[in-house]
């Protein structure tokens, strides 16, 4: 899975994006228990600075909150690889934190076993000033490429919007149908026909 | 793998840091500023493990100001050093920090320093310094070409040497490089050398 600019895409069979609020998503790569628990309190830290302050929580604060409980277990086993991508006063954000208390701010990554797969075709494909519609299909387009050929990616492609009220979900194919739809089988031409015998 | 290397000149410190952050075979970021800034006249250019690197480094920067706003006047570059150095060595032998620094700063008195702190705690005080396999091509580089009383110019026109000597002889060579100088001015960026550019813009 993979986020791009505005847009956020995730293969998932599980749900692999959690909703940490209306403006802000969460993709799970890694442990499955150890992503939707930490999002979950990331929600419930989020939620907490909203009343102390009477404000939203940046996605640079909100990713450091997580870097900073993920780095504080270090070295005791856990597996996250996740993407923070939300949007506050100063524009969209994207950041990346793993499980040994790396964050990073960027543009977009790749995260998960299928990964190198999908920058591939992002990298080739990116613009920074392409519409939400480009960036979608270029998206939906990286997750069904490396799912073609990582063998534990899989599932569904959902593609998320991300803008200044919140975020959208836009799509959710079947990859199995997204690889009909993009490379369609054409219709087998027979050499030779076989008619029904004439009843006798 | 990371490389930080850095050198002292007349009335200055130049550090420069590849901007690689590398996650086993892939490139997530090709712009990541690995020197911080740890107040107005000093920086901190550390190499080592993703979360410890960030982590520590901040620690030190926050203590730092801490020093400041309780005391009134900043601490030394060598008062820092020290600091950095004792904070490693407690870690050691319990939950050590997987991070190399060096530490480069200006003080009136005692002019531009250098200061060369590793993952196990050794502190040294250094005219010119490096860490990472990059370290294999700029540390004879630095040595051969050297001196005591440098012009900026000269001392980039070295850094950049020893850049080009590393691109061309690591095998993964780390493309982009950040160079950041300090001195009586202050701790600023120099300039960025960047032979792969993504495709938006400066670093984030």
């Amino acid at each position: 899975m993979f986020l791009i600019g505005f847009l956020y895409l995730a293969s998932q069979s599980v749900k692999k994006i959690i909703e940490i609020n209306p403006y802000m998503l969460g993709t799970m790569a890694g442990g499955a228990a150890d992503c939707q628990f930490w999002h979950r309190n990331l929600g419930i830290k989020c939620r907490l600075h909203e009343l102390a302050n009477k404000r939203r929580i940046s996605v640079s604060g909100a990713s450091k909150l997580l870097a900073n409980m993920l780095y504080s277990y270090r070295g005791m086993g856990l597996s996250v690889g996740t993407m923070i991508a939300g949007w506050d006063e100063t524009g969209p954000g994207l950041y990346y934190v793993d499980n040994e208390g790396g964050r990073l701010k960027g543009d977009r990554f790749s995260v998960g076993s299928g990964s190198p797969y999908a920058y591939g075709v992002l990298d080739s494909g990116y613009k920074f000033d392409m519409s939400v519609e480009e960036a979608s299909e270029l998206a939906r387009r990286s997750i069904y490429h490396a799912t073609f050929r990582d063998g534990a990616s899989g599932g569904v492609a959902s593609v998320y919007h991300v803008g200044p009220n919140g975020w959208t979900k836009l799509s959710g194919d079947d990859v199995g149908e997204l690889h009909y739809h993009y490379y369609p089988v054409p219709p087998a031409i027979a050499e030779q026909v076989m008619e029904e015998a004439a009843a006798e | 793998m990371e490389c930080v290397f850095g050198l002292v000149g007349n009335g200055f410190a130049i550090v420069a840091a590849d901007t690689s952050a590398v996650h086993s075979i892939l490139v997530h970021k090709n712009n990541e500023d690995k020197i911080m800034l740890l107040d107005s006249h000093k920086l901190i250019a550390a190499s080592g493990e993703p979360g410890d690197r960030v982590q520590f480094t901040e620690y030190v920067q926050k203590n730092v100001s801490l020093y400041q706003f309780r005391n009134g006047i900043p601490l030394t570059t060598a008062a820092a050093a020290n600091f950095t150095r004792g904070e490693l060595a407690t870690a050691l032998r319990k939950n050590p920090y997987s991070v190399n620094i060096l530490m480069a700063g200006y003080d009136k008195e005692a002019g531009a320093s250098l200061y060369y702190i590793d993952y196990i705690a050794t502190l040294h005080k250094v005219d010119k310094g490096a860490f990472g396999y990059g370290s294999y091509f700029s540390l004879s580089t630095m040595d051969r070409h050297f001196r005591s009383d440098m012009s900026v110019e000269e001392a980039i026109e070295l850094v950049d040497k020893c850049i080009t000597e590393i691109r061309s002889r690591l095998v993964i060579a780390p493309p982009n490089f950040v160079i950041k100088i300090v001195d009586k001015d202050g701790a600023r960026t120099h300039a960025w050398r960047q032979s792969v550019q993504d495709v938006t813009t400066a670093s984030v």
